[in-house]
């Protein structure tokens, strides 16, 4: 395995370009070196991307979004006030993941990029319109993040691509997000279901509205049913009713040894409604 | 597989050594610096018995290569005791009789003083959610959040 220690996206490109082997990009390495140790993945080249500048940094851009760089941590998302101001519910999907040691070095692209249908930080990101900028060989486009995970532990990157930031929108007035998972235990476990929604309100009424799901596919699901059954109201019941019954209809898990297809099905709505008010509460600054 | 030669430093000392660019921190500072107090349980990062500080941030160091200590600070459960006295925490775990095996013991130590580093009076639930990623097989959490709570109160002056 060669160890590389590039100092900038295009030369990381280049060389993933270059590689004629298996090739992985290294982070925070909370999953490529377990894969390593389990023998399940022998790379050839890894490559070391905390050398290039930038990747520790959370920063406002002009528009009064945030950029984020894809070696920043999920503690150091969690301890930057402003940005959990903005999207706590981003925040806090990305600090479900694993323990206090994991999040001193687990990243939100490596989140991503893993590609697992139950990863924490996915549908936030997703429900937050979240895009990450995808770095070639030759140049660089935005993707939305939702466009990344094509299969179970596959993404739409190509060889010689890496994702070199993610961009939050800014959140403007009035708007709020959450995200709920569901475990059987308290803390370290993986999503049975997860659930994100972010929204925006005018007056009392949701003016906008993004609804994920985690866990209920063979990637995260934004549900568009799901957000078009809350725009307009005012999150009462009859509103909630029509997100629960929309989120469980677009749920189309598996059952495996951590839920039932019906499980996950029913729990996909309970979770979609409970973070639709909490998303509503912070909207309106009443919740936490 | 060629080497890397790294350059760190681990409880305040300068030292360097040569890593196959696969092994672990973890090796690295049981194998080549005969650290051997920092324990490897899962090695997948599960269990936080080889729980170290990088540049002060609490990490599995099972999930940290050793190439990617090139000029880092690390502490390890080595530098905990200073002068030859040991750290409130490390008396308190005696006198609470927090360990059984002590396996999981050196990793409990750095991640509980990595806490009070940060939050000097964590409440019962706060220590219990930043200790989750460290395992007690022999069962002994409650008497591992009590020599905590008792640590942090000493430290405080309050006890």
């Amino acid at each position: 395995m060669r160890y590389h220690t590039p100092t900038s996206f295009q030369e990381a490109s280049r060389l993933a370009a270059a590689s004629g082997g298996l090739l992985r990009y290294l982070a925070g390495g909370t999953d490529v070196l377990v894969q390593m140790r389990a023998g399940m993945v022998q790379p050839d080249e890894l490559i070391d991307l905390k050398h290039i500048p930038g990747v520790f940094d959370i920063s406002r851009t002009a528009d009064g979004g945030w950029r984020i760089g894809v070696a920043v941590p999920g503690r150091a998302l969690g301890a930057h006030e402003a940005l959990c101001r903005d999207w706590p519910g981003v925040v806090e999907g990305m600090n479900l993941v694993g323990s206090t040691q994991v999040q001193g070095r687990a990243t939100l692209v490596g989140n991503l990029c893993n590609g697992s249908p139950a990863a924490d930080s996915v549908p936030g990101l997703v429900a937050a319109g979240a895009t990450v900028t995808v770095t070639g060989p030759d140049s660089s486009r935005e993707m939305p993040v939702e466009a990344i995970p094509t299969a179970p532990g596959r993404t739409a990157l190509k060889k010689g691509e890496l994702i070199s930031a993610v961009t939050l929108p800014p959140r403007g007035p009035r708007g709020g997000d959450a995200y709920l998972r569901f475990i059987p235990r308290t803390e370290m476990d993986i999503a049975v279901v997860g659930a994100a929604v972010n929204l925006t309100l005018d007056g009392d009424r949701i003016a906008t509205a993004r609804v994920a799901l985690g866990a209920v596919a063979p990637t995260v699901l934004l549900v568009e049913e799901a957000a078009k059954a809350i725009i307009g109201s005012t999150l009462d019941d009859a509103a909630l009713d029509r997100l629960a019954a929309a989120s469980s209809a677009a749920a189309k898990p598996i059952s495996d040894k951590r839920g039932t297809v019906e499980f996950r099905v029913d729990v996909a709505g309970v979770l979609a409604r409970r973070a639709a008010q909490i998303a509503y509460d912070r909207a309106k600054g009443t919740g936490k | 597989m060629k080497k890397v030669h790294v350059t760190t430093n681990v409880n305040g000392d300068q030292v360097e050594f040569l890593a196959d660019p696969r092994e672990t921190l973890l090796d690295c500072l049981r194998n080549h610096l005969d650290l051997t107090g920092t324990k490897e349980g899962c090695g997948t990062g599960d269990c936080g018995a080889c729980s170290v500080t990088l540049d002060g941030t609490l990490v599995c160091s099972c999930l940290v290569l050793g190439v990617e200590a090139e000029g880092k600070k690390i502490e390890t459960i080595e530098g905990m005791a200073s002068d030859g006295e040991l750290h409130p925490l490390q008396r308190k775990f005696i006198e609470h009789a927090a360990l059984q095996c002590g396996f999981c013991t050196p990793g409990i130590l750095v991640a509980a003083k990595s806490l009070l580093d940060t939050n000097p009076d964590p409440s019962e639930s706060e220590i219990r959610f930043w200790l989750a990623g460290n395992l007690c097989r022999c069962t002994g959490y409650d008497k591992i959040v009590r020599a905590v709570q008792d640590a942090a109160a000493e430290m405080r002056g309050a006890a």
